[in-house]
């Protein structure tokens, strides 16, 4: 497993649990689907995957190692994290956001040059046209896809991605969800997306898991999602059609 | 005798004291920024230093400057040391507070994107939020400079040299051309500075859009 969370809980100083009681593993070739409406603790689940967030109780354990006794920033630097907004930094080109934890590696420029054109191609980006850009000079769907290629930059074994199709026109996401999957497919990564889409994180995951106020109160995977008698995912699977 | 006719017979003299005055503020600016560009930094990542060191630094910018002059005489005696201090304490709250500023208004997903993708504190620092803060910071020494620049003429009554030296000899003797004399370069000066910092706050910070 690469990804292995067991018994997690967040809670706040005010008692509020925002994750509670967390359990389920990840692994490779796997994508797992975190659904559940607004504020039912999936991206706070994520944060505290990559300890953004300190949980107040369980284990997250990736690569086969406890997360809370890897150093912080190597441990990040072995999940790669895509949020909604992406977050690519403005005053960098593409390649200097893809090629950013690379150089802060170490590796020398040749390798960093050859690792930036591969992962743009790999996310259907030229590189001859899009390397030497700015942010702002791309639409959504490439800057969201440059996000994704800036998660691989170091080959991480596992991507977190926080509604990485959120803020796309629909036509542009179809398009993104349906490169996803072939990506997906030739990667063989650990993966696990927040997405309030249904229909989207049945596409796209080998796994379900539904949450609610904090709680894992549905985990399978797509047929057993859409067949499940269970209210809570009736509701959900109905509000999808 | 008119301004020009002043500064013909007394050139040497005219650049010496354009340069203590440029020498003046050009080392007092850049002391500021050496202390106040961390002080910034501080603020901006622990809160519970904002409200003291904003405070000082706002309450040092109200003191009349000839009073603060007075005040360091005894600490640093008369002449450069006194003045240069004085303008190191005026020069520090708008780099301090544009710091403080451009910092904490860097966009914070971008700053979550950083630390979640595994860069230290200070990579985020010196590769994201400093060059992103850039702009805002340049300003802040802008202003910093071109106040000093003016700051810097009453530097002459303690016997600090600079421009202020005519004005002040001028006013003592009712000889509106000395006063000129001294006030028309210390414009000039803080006009260029202007001029000079806003043309690398175009040039070299990356900007949006």
């Amino acid at each position: 497993m690469v990804l292995d969370v067991r018994g997690l809980r967040y809670q706040l100083p005010s008692g509020a649990r925002l994750v509670d009681g967390l359990s389920f593993a990840v692994a490779a070739g796997e994508t797992l689907a975190l659904l559940g409406r607004s504020g039912a603790g999936k991206t706070t689940t994520l944060r505290l995957v990559n300890r953004l967030l300190e949980p107040t109780a369980g284990e997250v354990v990736v690569a086969g190692e406890a997360s809370e006794r890897q150093d912080v920033t190597r441990l990040r630097r072995r999940i790669g994290y895509v949020i909604q907004e992406v977050g690519l930094f403005p005053h960098l080109t593409v390649a200097g956001n893809i090629g950013l934890l690379p150089r802060l590696e170490r590796w020398p420029a040749d390798r960093i040059a050859q690792r930036v054109s591969e992962l743009l191609t790999l996310v259907g980006l030229d590189p001859a046209g899009y390397a030497a850009r700015f942010p702002h000079q791309l639409s959504g769907g490439q800057r969201q896809r440059v996000g994704v290629a800036r998660a691989l930059a170091l080959d991480p074994p596992l991507l977190l991605l926080d509604e990485p199709f959120g803020a796309l026109d629909p036509i542009t996401r179809v398009e993104l969800q349906r490169e996803f999957r072939a990506l997906e497919n030739r990667l063989q990564k650990a993966i696990v997306f927040v997405t309030h889409d249904v229909r989207e994180g049945l596409l796209l995951a080998t796994r379900v898991a539904l949450m609610d106020n904090g709680r894992l109160v549905f985990l399978g995977t797509a047929e057993e999602f859409r067949a499940s008698p269970l209210p809570a995912v009736r509701q959900f699977v109905e509000a999808a059609v | 005798m008119s301004v020009w006719e002043f500064y013909a017979r007394h050139a040497s003299e005219v650049w010496w004291l354009v340069l203590q005055h440029v020498a003046l503020v050009g080392i007092s600016t850049g002391v500021a920024v050496l202390v106040g560009l961390p002080l910034g930094v501080l603020v901006a990542r622990h809160a519970r230093w904002r409200r003291p060191v904003l405070g000082i630094a706002n309450v040092l910018q109200t003191i009349p400057s000839l009073a603060l002059f007075g005040l360091l005489i005894p600490v640093f005696g008369i002449g450069t040391w006194t003045a240069s201090a004085a303008l190191v304490m005026y020069a520090l709250l708008p780099i301090v507070r544009n710091t403080y500023a451009g910092i904490t208004g860097v966009d914070p997903a971008i700053r979550e994107a950083g630390r979640g993708m595994g860069m230290s504190d200070g990579e985020l620092l010196r590769l994201v939020e400093l060059p992103l803060a850039a702009r805002v910071i340049l300003a802040g020494v802008r202003v910093a400079t071109v106040v000093s620049v003016g700051i810097a003429t009453i530097a002459a009554a303690i016997g600090a040299g600079g421009l202020g030296v005519y004005i002040f000899r001028g006013v003592a003797t009712v000889d509106d051309t000395l006063i000129l004399a001294g006030a028309l370069p210390a414009a000039l000066l803080a006009l260029l500075a202007d001029g000079l910092l806003g043309l690398a706050e175009r040039n070299l910070v990356w900007r949006p859009r």
